[in-house]
């Protein structure tokens, strides 16, 4: 196992590119894109694990950003907000009105786009349990769930 | 060219928010900017007896820790009653005590944690009805020193922050007369906001003295207006600016983090500081929704008409005033809900309690006033042995009736019968209001009525400038900040219809700069759509009337002769004589080369119309501009082994005079019905025996979750609005106000208890139906 101590430098692969950044073995990659490479599209809504807007992809899946270790991301693709542009699943959230003020809305689609990667058809089971860990104060999550089901009837 | 009013214009800020190219106040990141920290009390009443420091100072990267010390000043929207750093006393928990400022957030957050804090508890109070007690400790012995706005009116030497008195007919005589009567007595604890962005505000100070704020607030103008009246700094050296915010629901209204944010800038020589909250910190140490306490009575005829009303409203406002003090005075102008109820006694209070305090949250007084006399309807129709949608439909305030405050309600008044009507209709309400689905099942249905003004000043204005660009598109500048609601939209919709152009030639300048934007007093109450609106619709006409002086001249035509649509100027009767509006909006040329005219910039503005204050002793007079009516309607099914339950379906039925945009007001109403959802079924803090808050963190704050949201059913009555913008009225915040009442009506139903209190739990289901009187299981 490889121990790291102080200041180090690693290697990440973020939206398909290589970036190099020094970090603290314990920053979390909530901060290292925020604050680092100022990939803010990212949101801090807890930092805690409780809220989803930090939600970014790891290898396709999604993870709280503010509960993972910079470290853990090494070898690894991250996918932020900044890495999707006009996708299916964004179209569809424009057309659906699937956001109010928008805080939400980076890890409300990024994890909607892993889910349909992963199911282009999913039950409202699946979408529940994939969806309920991104809180939405605004929009009642009517408007969300409109969206991405739109974004599934295009897909498929 | 279609209308473009009643359509679904997509949001002109969607291509930004789905590509999180959005810019809110915590993104930015300013050269030479530093970060601050708080350390907040542990205790919720205490003297402070020694605050250290050194060790946090010793920290490298630390520039600074300050105390209330440091900052002898008190701030308060209405009531100056706030520290901006406590001083010698904390009066809640989560109160902010210090703060480090250091080069980056993570070392401030480290200092933070080598302060330490002595206290010296003192008795607690927990609820308004404690701080009433003759021998209730005072938690603002110096209340009678504080200033206050004349509206408010501070009771020293008590815990009432404020009172509104309604005296309306005579009530005492109407009960004495009555077939019937009820009382019921109504209580929940505060709760707050969760705004998905926590609040944040930037403070710097230029080497001229210009003060620049930057903030995540719905209130750009009135954060300026407090910092010069409570800091001592003219308004023109304050600039604040307010880019799109992430989430307001009345919690970034007023003044927030601002004024610390300047303060700790100042005492390091003007250079940045960011000062943003936690999570944690959003929930308990910045203010959230009020909880309350209430006694409500009505008597009654037989037949169900209801003679009066006698009220008493307990608003917690927790250890300051913030804006609690006017939600008790709008909760008390609105007492009755709508109903034409001709004699009224009401006593609506803001009392200081030692829970967080309290500010605006969606609803403004109306939601927990809403509660209170819908359930109070539900005590009656039970007792008369009426039907609930039948004696509410007896009793709906409509135009000719006065308000509590004796104010007549004139024919821009909605139809609030028939939203009642078509929101039982959406929940089949005919079909049956309880059902056995089977042996441990059952689903229940409630409904409510509610209305809405907005507690605005008397003077609450909004401006708007518009200019236009070579290619004759148009910039429409106003003070309007967006929180969600898709203003921006809005108001390009009310400039396109006004010009006969499309939406998409008409650009929304997206953020508030307040030396550079139009005044406007704050994004709240439900009133920007309509007042900024107006504003927009009047900078429209004016600019209108420039370009026909322009065009007057190269057309050889009486100005009245020329029309603006289209994007052309042309003679009405002649339509193909004109000239496009690129010739003329930043002058004309003629062909030898002479030019006339100019840029034109057209300006608008808007007033709200005869507003008045309300009488102290009787609350007469107008205070509200514009009511929105409406009524909800909801199904929920319950488990009663075990309280579980769903909310299966949820209807709202509101008169809105005219939707603009029916996409985006669809949007708010769903969105308010759930936050109601979440309010009247689980957001509430809960406190130790030491009033310290248990649940400050989402994990155990529930907010309503994905999958959890139910059926929404939506429909707008239009009763034109007559001085609205196209006759539109405020929409943003009613949604929520029936909800508590609609829904305690159908879990009530359910269990076959009165519940009359908030949250309503799966556990406070379940005692209830296994208490004495419940309808056992099965
Ligand atoms: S910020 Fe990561 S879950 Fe809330
Ligand atoms: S759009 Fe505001 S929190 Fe989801």
């Amino acid at each position: 196992m490889k121990r790291y101590q102080g200041l180090c430098e690693i290697g990440l692969t973020i939206n398909g590119r290589a970036r190099r950044v020094t970090l603290r073995p314990a920053d979390t990659l909530l901060r290292t894109l925020r604050d680092t490479l100022g990939l803010v599209g990212t949101k801090m809504g807890c930092e805690n694990g409780d809220c989803g807007a930090c939600t970014v992809l790891l290898d396709g899946l999604p993870v709280k950003s503010c509960i993972t270790l910079t470290l853990d991301a090494e070898g690894r693709e991250v996918t932020t907000i900044e890495g999707l542009r006009d996708s299916v699943i964004q179209q569809a959230f424009v057309e659906a009105y699937g956001f109010q003020c928008g805080f939400c809305t980076p890890g409300v689609i990024l994890n909607a786009y892993a889910l349909l990667n992963h199911d282009n058809n999913p039950s409202a089971e699946t979408m529940r349990s994939w969806m309920e860990s991104n809180l939405c104060r605004c929009t009642g999550y009517e408007p969300i769930e409109n969206a991405i089901k739109l974004a599934a009837s295009k897909l498929r | 060219m279609k209308s473009q009013i009643g359509r679904s214009v997509l949001r002109k800020d969607a291509p930004d928010k789905v590509h999180g190219r959005v810019r809110y106040t915590d993104d930015l990141r300013l050269p030479g900017m530093l970060y601050a920290a708080l350390l907040t009390s542990t205790v919720a009443h205490a003297n402070i007896t020694q605050i250290d420091i050194e060790a946090a100072l010793e920290l490298q990267g630390v520039q600074g820790v300050f105390t209330g010390k440091d900052f002898p000043l008190l701030v308060g929207l209405y009531l100056g009653d706030k520290p901006a750093l406590a001083r010698n006393k904390v009066r809640y928990y989560g109160e902010p005590v210090a703060a480090v400022v250091a080069d980056d957030e993570r070392t401030a957050l480290e200092a933070v944690r080598l302060i330490s804090v002595h206290y010296e508890e003192l008795p607690l109070i927990r609820s308004p009805r404690e701080a009433l007690q003759q021998d209730a400790p005072l938690i603002h012995p110096d209340m009678a020193d504080y200033v206050h706005i004349p509206a408010i009116l501070p009771e020293p030497g008590s815990n009432v922050g404020h009172r509104t008195r309604v005296r309306k007919g005579d009530a005492a005589a109407a009960f004495a007369q009555a077939d019937v009567t009820i009382e019921g007595q109504y209580e929940f604890p505060p709760g707050d906001h969760v705004a998905m962005e926590p609040r944040v505000a930037i403070a710097e100070i230029r080497s001229d003295g210009q003060v620049i704020i930057r903030s995540s607030t719905q209130s750009p103008y009135g954060v300026r207006a407090i910092m010069s009246r409570c800091l001592k700094i003219p308004t023109g050296k304050i600039t604040v600016i307010a880019g799109p915010v992430g989430g307001g629901f009345g919690g970034k209204a007023g003044i927030q983090l601002e004024p610390l944010a300047y303060l700790l800038s100042r005492s390091l020589g003007g250079q940045p500081v960011r000062l943003a909250n936690t999570r944690e910190q959003d929930m308990v140490t910045s203010p959230g929704a009020p909880g309350l306490q209430s006694r409500v009575r009505l008597a009654a005829r037989s037949d169900g008409a209801i003679t009066a009303a006698e009220i008493e409203f307990l608003f917690d406002s927790g250890g300051y005033a913030d804006y609690a003090v006017n939600v008790a005075r709008a909760a008390g102008y609105a007492c009755t809900g709508p109903y034409n109820i001709p004699n009224v006694s009401s006593d609506s209070l803001s009392v200081y309690t030692n829970h967080p305090f309290a500010t605006a949250y969606r609803g403004f007084g109306h939601i927990e006033m809403s509660y209170c006399i819908e359930r109070s309807i539900d005590l009656l129709a039970e007792k008369l042995q009426m039907d609930p949608v039948e004696l509410r439909a007896r009793n709906v305030i409509r135009a000719g009736h006065a308000t509590p405050t004796n104010d007549v309600l004139d024919d821009n008044t909605g139809d609030l019968e028939t939203c009642l009507r078509r929101a039982a209709a959406a929940i089949e309400w005919h079909k049956g209001s309880r059902r056995q689905i089977n042996e441990h099942t059952v689903r229940a249905k409630g409904v409510s009525c509610y209305w809405k003004a907005p507690a605005i000043p008397t003077f609450t204005d909004a401006a708007a400038t518009v200019s236009f660009n070579e290619d004759a598109s148009v910039n429409v500048v106003t003070g309007a900040v967006e929180i969600g609601q898709g203003i921006f939209t809005g108001i390009a919709q009310l400039a396109a219809e006004r010009l006969g152009i499309d939406t998409e030639q008409v650009h929304v300048v997206d953020e508030v700069i307040t030396d550079r934007s139009p005044h406007d007093w704050t994004t709240a109450a439900s009133r920007t759509l309509f007042m900024v609106g107006r504003a927009v619709l009047s900078a429209i006409d004016d600019a209108v009337a420039q370009i026909k002086r322009t065009a007057a001249a190269p057309l050889r035509c009486p100005e009245e002769d020329l029309e603006v649509r289209g994007g052309r100027v042309y003679i009405r009767d002649v339509p193909a004589h004109g000239l496009a509006l690129e010739q003329v909006v930043l002058g004309y040329t003629y062909p030898n080369g002479n030019a006339i005219g100019g840029p034109i910039i057209g300006r608008g503005k808007y007033i709200a119309r005869h507003l008045s204050g309300i009488d102290p002793k009787t609350g007469e007079g107008r205070p509200g501009l514009e009511w929105t009516l409406g009524a909800e309607g909801v199904e929920v099914e319950v488990d009663l082994r075990d309280g579980r339950y769903r909310v299966l379906r949820s209807a709202c039925s509101m008169d809105v005079g005219t939707v603009i945009n029916p996409q985006l007001a669809r949007g708010q109403v769903v969105g308010a019905m759930a936050m109601g959802i979440g309010y009247t079924t689980r957001e509430a803090f809960m406190f130790d025996s030491r009033e310290r808050v248990l649940n400050q963190r989402l994990r155990d704050f529930k907010i309503l979750r994905y999958g959890e949201h139910p059926e929404y059913i939506v429909d707008f009555v239009e009763t034109p609005q007559r001085d609205g913008p196209y006759n539109a009225r405020g929409l943003g915040e009613q949604g929520i106000v029936g909800m508590p009442g609609a829904l305690a009506s159908a879990f009530s139903r359910a269990v076959g208890v009165q519940l009359l209190r908030l949250p309503i739990t799966p556990e406070y289901l379940w005692r209830q139906t296994h208490s004495a009187g419940g309808r056992s299981a099965g």
